[in-house]
């Protein structure tokens, strides 16, 4: 944590000046990502040392405005301005100002200086402005804002040495901005134009000496035009006209606007049609109508097979990696069994399914911070909007809600692309409703066994894509009634900036894809674990010495028949489980999975895929007695499901009953590494909460209501 | 007509229209980020492209390209320059 002796400075300023890059280039590998308190936001610190000299930085999420207009902007804002719990108070601001987008980024800065902190700018992409022609008097910038400005260009390292001088000079000397953007528009124009009118005459007079002749504030400027009548009479003439205007205040956003446009006049004249002609070329094919939608689904197309198929031997090979660790460990805790279980059936299976997730996070993390480094991401964005707006999403959910067809984890931490703090909530809660990878072994099995059978292939081709569209479809109603009632707050309008593209910068790609990796690990990886013990302990317990001894016994008297099918082993890990907690509270919630068609046995391996939905074919097979090791093209568990029966003989499962348990299985939050991610990503254990309860009572709702139409539509 | 200048709503702007901002509603609060975002009384812009599905559009504005919805920029009014 941040010693509070160690001085503190607040990098600041517009989304996409390229803040993250200096950041990056200042802290390295320093960074620390935590939380503020009850936010989403992320707090992101890192640690200096220069000439002996030593400070900390603190990343402040980007701003457009002071003026916060939503939750996230209002603890950025706070942060500036030392609000107490969020933050030490920064004893300097940084402001980055993008030299390219020169009158937006001054705007900022103009809300900064009048706040009274004391600030050094950093000025960013002017190895851009350079490439094109126009550089920008920085020396004269500097004498306008009244503080130092240093040129950087964080990825080559261009500046940075000066910047930190610079730091350290201002941490011993402040310098407070000091001049007054406060102007009327019209106050403004008249000024311009009186300070035009001089010059023509040769009159050498300072603006602020026109306005306070203009707003009555000094006569100064009276006395010394006093010969000249024609001037003076120009002055006057000013001065009446503003009489007749309304007192605007002096904070509105195009008082701050003309006083931008006039800095960047000065100190950029010709740049205000100045285009990047090679972004333009590029977005005649990339966002056009034809051409923009090929390429985007060819892009889509490339990150989703990534994730697909690239994760999946890494995955395997993770999880088989802690297999070997397992029977490596093994012989040392053969002694005793609980140990043993422990070990490897709790803490090692713990372990490994945080480690399967992160193939897919750090593929999904290396191509988004690929598409937003060079500024493909915003076209996409720009694209998809209008096709997730109408049900209040935006553009920019397209990467969380495609991902999350792969997987909901990579598809949740995803959702920080987006700015909006509403949306961005609303897109994480239906993340999990997109059918990921892991939900389709369980339709195979089904369909394979109930629809394939008795429709035909080209049916139970229908059936599976249409599984995967159930929880689309209930995503949109779920997000129009989120945004209606539970989510607070109103939603901004929707902006999303263009920037020219750019070749991505291969550090801070990779501290993207690594500091998301960490965080997950540290912060989701802890939940998993200690949810994975409770689980293998509801698994494992009550287990008593004798109880192998008896089940042992019982096999015995198992007619021949049914021993060919079942082997002993499978028999007792099928008893152990129905003896054990989770087997009792399957057997307890029975009654209220009768609606659904549902016996102890489906109510069982509803409760033992909650940690994760990926156990569910396994769970399956212990269920009926055919062991863990199965998988769902297993032709004995296919006949085992289809032969299970009531007690009254009537058959457990029919076509209906099975897409219910499909249905189910489609909407159910049955993933507790997503509720982990939504909880760090939330910040909150309110959301994850919430998310599990709707999902599962949908899912439920879903399951009844199918088998309940099955039963009356065949009678 | 706003002081004597024809004009029209932002909605109604079309590709390759060139526009200066007349009158901005003050009583839209949504407005407010808009305005932050450089779209102020007397900011000139060139709308660039629309989206294919027709929303949203970007536009050219004070030396920098920006995507916002029509929708949510009713209550802007914009002349148009020839």
């Amino acid at each position: 944590m941040i010693a509070t002796d160690t001085r503190l400075v607040a990098l600041v300023g517009n989304p996409n000046a390229g803040k993250t890059s200096l950041f990056n280039a200042l802290t390295g590998a320093s960074q620390r990502v935590g939380n503020y308190p009850g936010v989403t936001v992320e707090k992101v610190t890192g640690h200096v040392r220069f000439e002996g000299k030593e400070f900390d930085v603190i990343d402040v999420p980007g701003l457009y405005s002071l003026q916060p207009q939503s939750a996230d902007e209002e603890v950025a804002a706070g942060v500036v301005h030392g609000e107490p719990g969020l933050s030490q108070k920064p004893d300097l601001l940084v402001c980055v100002l993008d030299a390219t987008n020169l009158e937006r980024n001054l705007f900022f800065f103009s809300q900064l200086a009048e706040a009274g902190h004391p600030i050094v700018v950093a000025l960013t992409m002017t190895d851009l402005l350079a490439k094109h022609g126009t550089p920008i008097d920085q020396a004269r910038l500097s004498r306008l804002l009244g503080v130092d400005v240093i040129p950087v260009v964080a990825h080559k390292g261009t500046g940075i040495k000066e910047l930190e001088r610079a730091i350290l000079d201002n941490l011993e000397h402040p310098m407070v901005p000091a001049f007054d953007v406060g102007l009327k528009p019209e106050l403004d124009a008249q000024v311009d134009a009186i300070a035009e009118r001089l010059a023509r005459d040769a009159f050498d007079v300072e603006r602020s000496t026109i306005r306070d002749s203009l707003s009555g504030e000094s006569t100064e400027l009276d006395e010394r035009l006093a010969p000249f009548p024609e001037l003076s009479e120009a002055l006057e003439e000013a001065r009446s006209s503003l009489a007749s205007v309304p007192d605007k205040g002096c904070t509105d956003p195009a008082s701050r606007y003309n006083w931008a446009a006039r800095i960047r006049r000065q100190v950029l004249p010709d740049a205000s049609l100045k285009r990047i002609r090679t972004s333009d070329r590029i977005d005649a094919l990339l966002i056009n109508r034809f051409t923009g939608m090929i390429v985007f689904a060819a892009v889509m197309f490339v990150v989703f097979q990534s994730i697909y198929t690239l994760a999946g031997p890494l995955m395997d090979g993770i999880g088989a990696g802690f297999e070997w660790l397992g029977d490596l460990i093994r012989p040392w805790l053969s002694g005793v069994p609980v140990l043993e279980s422990l070990v490897i059936d709790g803490l090692l299976t713990g372990v490994g399914s945080v480690l399967t997730f992160l193939p897919q996070i750090i593929i999904l993390f290396l191509f988004i911070a690929i598409l937003e480094g060079t500024g493909y991401l915003a076209r996409a964005a720009f694209l998809m909007d209008r096709l997730l707006g109408w049900c209040g999403l935006n553009g920019r959910a397209f990467i969380p809600l495609l991902s999350s067809f792969a997987c909901a984890v990579p598809g949740i931490m995803a959702a920080r692309v987006m700015p909006d703090p509403k949306s961005r909530l609303a897109t994480i809660l239906v993340s999990p409703l997109m059918s990921c990878s892991a939900r389709l072994p369980v339709y195979i099995l089904l369909i394979g066994a109930f629809i394939q059978p008795r429709y035909g292939a080209l049916w139970a081709g229908v059936a599976l894509f249409g599984m995967h569209l159930v929880g689309l479809a209930v995503a949109i109603p779920v997000v129009a009634l989120l945004n209606r009632g539970v989510l607070k707050g109103r939603r901004l309008p929707f902006v999303l900036e263009l920037p020219p593209y750019q070749w991505p910068k291969w550090r801070d790609v990779f501290l993207t894809v690594f500091s998301r990796a960490k965080v997950f690990v540290q912060t989701a990886g802890t939940i998993i674990v200690v949810l994975s013990l409770v689980i293998w302990f509801l698994g494992y317990f009550p287990r008593s010495e004798g109880d192998e001894e008896r089940y042992r016994g019982e096999y015995t008297t198992l007619t021949s028949a049914t021993r060919k099918h079942i082997e002993e082993e499978n028999y007792i890990r099928q008893r152990q489980i129905e003896n054990s907690f989770l087997g009792r509270i399957g057997k307890a919630i029975e009654p209220a999975f009768l609606p659904a068609g549902f016996d102890w046995r489906l109510s069982t391996t509803i409760l033992m895929a909650f940690p994760a939905r990926e156990v569910v074919v396994s769970s399956l097979g212990i269920i009926f007695s055919l062991g863990g090791e199965v998988d769902e093209a297993n032709t004995d568990l296919r006949t085992a499901i289809q032969d299970a029966r009531w007690p009254d003989g009537r058959p457990l499962m029919n076509g209906w009953t099975a897409v219910g348990f499909m249905v189910f299985f489609a909407l159910c939050c049955q993933c507790m590494a997503t509720l982990a991610a939504v909880k760090r990503e939330t910040n909150s254990w309110k959301w994850p909460v919430f998310m599990f309860t709707y999902m599962t009572g949908l899912a439920y709702l879903a399951a009844v209501a199918i088998h309940q139409v099955g039963l009356l539509l065949s009678g | 007509m706003v002081g004597g200048v024809e004009t029209i709503g932002f909605s109604e702007l079309k590709q390759g229209m060139r526009g200066r901002v007349v009158s901005v509603d003050p009583h839209a609060p949504a407005l407010l980020r808009l305005q932050e975002m450089g779209l102020t009384e007397g900011a000139e812009f060139l709308v660039d492209k629309v989206a294919p599905l027709g929303d949203p559009v970007e536009i050219f504005l004070r030396g920098y390209r920006l995507c916002l919805r029509k929708h949510e920029a009713v209550g802007i009014l914009v002349e148009v320059i020839k």
